[in-house]
């Protein structure tokens, strides 16, 4: 026993050590994440975003440098408070709270204290810096734009915020990263890749030299430079074109389905998203909850599409044989369906056809052509199914899948939403109850950039590539593969040249008789929507927005636009202008009816607009 | 020579391996942990790892000194080198060189001397040479107290250097006293008053008595049948109630705050890592980085970083823990075990006394060291400075653990050489 004692005690100590070892080392792995944080430093390098180019190589988006004030608190020794709130022309609370806020961030890693300092404020501070110690300068690159348009597209970059940091822990506080537009779908190839160098700190926070040679460093990947499908001639005339107006402008070349033009107005400069007044600009833009220059109509709007959509009812009567182009139909200001009820149209020739029917835009005929088609089937709910399937098939009533991070999908109505409304199978509902579906009006709503699409659908006689704003990625051969495989419509490429004969008809003898563009021969329609506001809780009836679609040349065209502006009247009197001067501009590159140019560019809606927030009684569509 | 040669065959080779193997792992440990990509050349005399090493170099021929005298010399001269010893650590009051607060070393220009580090073999010679002595019997109060007389002289005399830490490892004899003969009820003394000291601090002392009422009790009724002595339950209660208030009264109002928060880290009472607990949390950060198998030889990144606090000296054992994990770090606590229990085997088989109670003597101090260094470098015990033998940066240290064992490996050597 008395042998025994220490040797007994010796093991016990041997094997409660060694058990201990296994739960510091083995079992609880925090300490090796300490270990990380207090031992190993990263030290960023950035690379320079990449630039912007538009479908020509014109220069869009490029950068410049921009100081960032940084400090890392635990470092900061007492300074004169007043001097430095002086030289960065800042007050004294704004400097403490900054402080605070990099505190409590970290008091180990480096905050930014004043963000996006120019070149002549940072040449004013570098150098009295050696008095602050603590603090430092970051040299950083901002977006310098070439131009003043295009914001609504671009988009903007701004520092991540946490929620971004605890989603990818790519980036960190500080960081910028792409919001809205290219700048954001982009993200990734234009921010490139970090380059990331792993540093040996001792005790004293001090770096003593590269951590495991340099090993585990990774090189900064540049950003890449990327080609958008934009015309920027013709974005910045569109946008020119819409001064003073409301509404959106798309433009897609229907053989690519590259976007030409994305036209929102109003819009912004770009490089109002830029510096140190950013938040300031972007609280003014955003707060304007009138104009409403943040909201992008282009891609946004879900508006009754109107007229155009005819065109649409005609290929699906066709394809569906509810009609043939020989059958004629009567129309002495409207139809009568139901019991006794009216389809409203205007005063114009009659009898008509197909293509007079387009080219007239004659309610009756398209009326009939709908419900031929619904009533083909045996109940409207089934009838209503395949006239929605054919529309789904051009990619309306869905979001599109282009390349840009806002959208809204429009509304195609099928038979469930029907069902509903009118409580089916409890009250049984008709085709006729659907019918103002047939000339874009009713439940039916589309977006400008839907319009534009489905019209290039049609000049390309049934088939498309989906809509982008990609042309080229430097470096690399191919655009994403979603944008280079076509598709293919339900309607058979025949029935599509009487609509576009109606279509172009509509110019010749039609509602835009008066729009041709010498040497051009355009293919569009025109539309007018009725629209209503709540003003002091009445439902009042604003003047009709003006809308246009066209495509141009009839044959291999090269340009498939649509036009929307906000209580513009009829759809030939801005629209349809503002639609030719486009087409003309794109295709000539040279607008010679200055005449119409200087009436587009000197009329403005701005009264129109001011009219229902004006408190008095108004007249509309005068 | 020719008695050297001689006896060549006789020594115990496996202890010689042990110490080796313990001295090159720890040297490398020191390279590693004193290591700065800047600095000089190798053979630089600012290079710990280079003085280290001259060190060990010299502890060789230390060594050959040892094993070349007479395996007589010790126990003729134990009390002289005894006296000696407590000498040079009386005149350390006049002479000694004060280093990071404690007076414990002589200044000799090229280096500093620590003569505590050379006491623990004077008095681990002196108490076998009185042990073995045909007059002595450990079972009498008189020898109890002279040979605690013997243990404590030095142990006093270092306390207020100040160095409890290096007082504190002749509790290491307490072990060779057992051995001899000293009674169970020592053992049982000791066992529960460190119980109970740990158990105060944790419970304090009104739950505490509650226990010790409730364990008396239990201990009585069980005991019914031989008729315990009423009174000497009551008095053992009384006393251990006693102590667990005076403990508490002492830990409250004598120790000071240091000593206060060094128990209340270990007892994870306190968690502070900017001030007192920073030592340990560092080389319990370093352990942990360490992982199965290590960051690798100069690859760590707190030993690097020289995050952990003295960790060429006390702390050594962090560096093991962050370069070679928890294989190599397992296998330092193995090495330092199997020498300790070879160290206990040969012992029993001297066939003198002298030579058993010192090899006793040796492994207790190597195993207080062992267990009051790694225990507080791994967070199990209180911070309490002394060095980790064969390991820790320091010539004195090393010197003499290196004097400790190998006067035993002469003392074993000529085991085959008596009668």
């Amino acid at each position: 026993m008395r042998k025994l004692l220490l040797l007994f005690i010796v093991l016990t100590t041997g094997v409660l050590f060694i058990a201990r070892l296994f739960y510091l080392q083995v079992y609880d792995t925090s300490a090796a994440v300490l270990s990380e944080s207090n031992a190993i430093k990263q030290q960023f390098e950035i690379p320079q975003r990449g630039r912007i180019y538009d479908r020509y190589g014109e220069l869009l988006v490029s950068n410049q440098p921009s100081y960032d004030l940084m400090a890392i608190p635990r470092e900061i020794k007492p300074f004169d408070t007043l001097k430095l709130c002086s030289l960065l022309n800042i007050d004294k609370e704004k400097l403490v709270k900054q402080l605070n806020k990099a505190i409590h961030y970290s008091p180990r890693h480096p905050s930014v204290i004043v963000p996006t300092m120019s070149q002549e404020e940072f040449a004013y501070l570098g150098e009295q810096m050696r008095k602050f110690e603590g603090f430092f300068i970051q040299k950083r690159s901002l977006r310098d734009y070439q131009i003043d348009f295009g914001a609504n597209f671009l988009g903007y970059i701004q520092e991540v915020h946490q929620g971004i940091i605890d989603k990818q822990p790519y980036y960190i506080s500080g960081d910028l990263i792409g919001r809205q537009g290219v700048e954001q779908k982009y993200e990734e190839l234009l921010r490139g890749k970090k380059g990331i160098k792993y540093l040996q700190k001792d005790r004293f926070n001090r770096v003593i030299g590269p951590y495991k040679e340099g090993t585990l460093d990774q090189e900064p990947e540049e950003g890449k430079n990327i080609y958008l499908t934009i015309d920027s001639e013709l974005q910045k005339y569109g946008e020119e074109l819409m001064q003073g107006k409301r509404g959106g402008i798309v433009a897609i070349e229907p053989s690519t389905g590259e976007i030409l033009a994305l036209v929102a107005a109003p819009n912004y400069d770009p490089a109002l998203m830029v510096g140190r007044e950013r938040s300031k600009n972007y609280s003014k833009l955003d707060n304007d909850s009138i104009a409403k220059p943040l909201y992008d109509r282009a891609l946004l709007g879900e508006y009754a599409p109107g007229s155009p959509f005819k065109a649409l009812t005609g290929l699906i009567a066709l394809q569906e044989g509810a009609i043939s182009l020989d059958d004629r139909v009567y129309c002495n200001g409207g139809m009568r369906y139901g019991r006794g009820r009216t389809f409203g149209c205007h005063h114009h020739k009659s009898p008509v056809q197909m293509i007079s029917g387009i080219a007239y835009s004659c309610n009756a005929y398209f009326g009939t052509a709908y419900l031929n088609t619904l009533n083909k089937y045996d109940t409207p709910q089934e009838g209503i199914a395949a006239w929605q399937g054919h529309l789904k098939s051009f990619g309306l009533g869905d979001f599109m899948g282009y390349d840009l991070p806002i959208g809204r999908p429009g509304f195609i109505p099928g038979a469930s939403y029907y069902n509903k409304i009118h409580d089916y199978p409890n009250r049984r509902w008709g085709s006729a109850a659907t019918l103002s579906n047939s000339i874009g009006q009713g439940e039916v709503a589309l977006t400008p950039m839907q319009m534009a699409h489905f019209t290039a659908t049609i000049a390309n006689r049934g088939w498309f590539y989906r809509p982008h704003i990609i042309k080229k990625i430097e470096g690399q051969d191919t655009i994403p593969s979603q944008f280079e495989q076509k598709n293919y419509t339900t309607i058979d490429a025949k029935h599509f040249e009487p609509v576009i004969q109606g279509l172009n008809d509509v110019y010749n003898y039609g509602t835009a008789a008066n729009l041709k563009v010498p040497g051009i021969d355009i293919s569009g329609k025109t539309g007018t929507a009725e629209n209503y506001a709540k003003i002091d809780g009445v439902t009042t009836q604003l003047t009709d927005h003006s809308t246009f679609v066209a495509f141009a040349p009839k044959d291999n065209p090269k340009i498939a636009i649509a036009i929307f502006v906000e209580n513009g009247y009829w759809g030939s009197r801005y629209g349809g202008r503002i639609a030719s001067l486009m087409i003309e501009k794109y295709i000539n590159r040279e607008v010679t009816r200055k005449d119409l140019e200087q009436w587009i560019l000197t009329h403005t809606l701005e009264e129109e607009y001011a009219k229902p927030l004006s408190g008095k009684p108004f007249k509309i569509n005068y | 020579m020719s008695r050297f040669t001689r006896n060549v065959g006789s020594f115990d080779w496996v202890l010689i391996l042990l110490y080796l193997a313990l001295v090159a792992i720890g040297w490398v440990n020191i390279y590693s942990a004193a290591f700065d990509p800047d600095t000089q050349a190798f053979t630089s005399m600012n290079n710990l790892y280079f003085k280290q090493l001259v060190w060990i170099f010299l502890g060789f021929l230390i060594i050959t000194f040892i094993l070349f005298l007479d395996s007589k010399f010790f126990e003729r001269f134990s009390s002289v080198i005894y006296i000696g010893s407590l000498l040079s650590l009386i005149l350390l009051f006049v002479f000694g060189k004060t280093i990071s607060g404690a007076t414990s070393w002589y200044n000799l220009g090229f280096m500093s001397i620590q003569p505590s580090e050379f006491a623990k073999a004077a008095t681990a010679l002196a108490l076998a040479k009185y042990l073995s002595d045909i007059q002595t019997n450990i079972k009498t109060i008189k020898d109890q107290v002279r040979a605690l007389a013997i243990i404590a002289i030095p142990a006093l005399i270092i306390i207020p250097q100040p160095d409890p830490g290096s007082a504190l490892v002749y509790a290491a004899f307490f072990f060779p006293l057992y051995r001899e003969g000293l009674a169970a009820s020592y053992l049982i003394l000791g066992a529960s008053t460190i119980t109970l000291f740990v158990l105060t601090l944790v419970l304090g002392p009104i739950y505490v008595s509650l226990i010790v009422l409730v364990i008396a009790l239990i201990l009585f009724a069980r005991n019914r049948k031989k008729r315990p002595s009423k009174r000497l339950y009551i008095g053992l209660v009384a006393a251990a109630c006693l102590f667990a208030f005076s403990v508490n009264y002492i830990f409250e109002n004598i120790f000071e705050q240091r000593h206060r928060d060094r128990f209340n880290i270990v007892l994870g009472k306190e968690v502070d890592a900017k001030s007192i607990g920073y030592n340990t949390q560092q080389s319990e950060i370093a352990i942990g980085n360490g992982g199965w198998f290590g960051r690798g030889f100069l690859e760590g990144t707190q030993t690097k970083g020289k995050f952990v606090p003295e960790q060429h000296t006390d702390y050594i054992f962090s560096t093991v823990g962050e370069e070679w994990g928890f294989l190599g770090s397992t296998l330092v606590i193995i090495l330092f075990v199997v020498l300790i229990l070879r160290i206990i085997q040969l012992s029993e088989k001297q066939k003198n006394d002298f030579s058993r109670i010192y090899g006793y003597s040796l492994a207790g101090i190597l195993f207080i060291h062992f267990v009051v260094n790694i225990g507080m470098v791994i967070g199990l015990l209180p911070t309490v400075g002394i060095p980790l033998p064969f390991f820790s940066y320091g010539g004195s240290g090393l010197w003499g653990f290196t004097i400790l064992l190998f006067i035993f490996v002469k003392l074993d050597g000529n085991r085959v050489n008596e009668w």
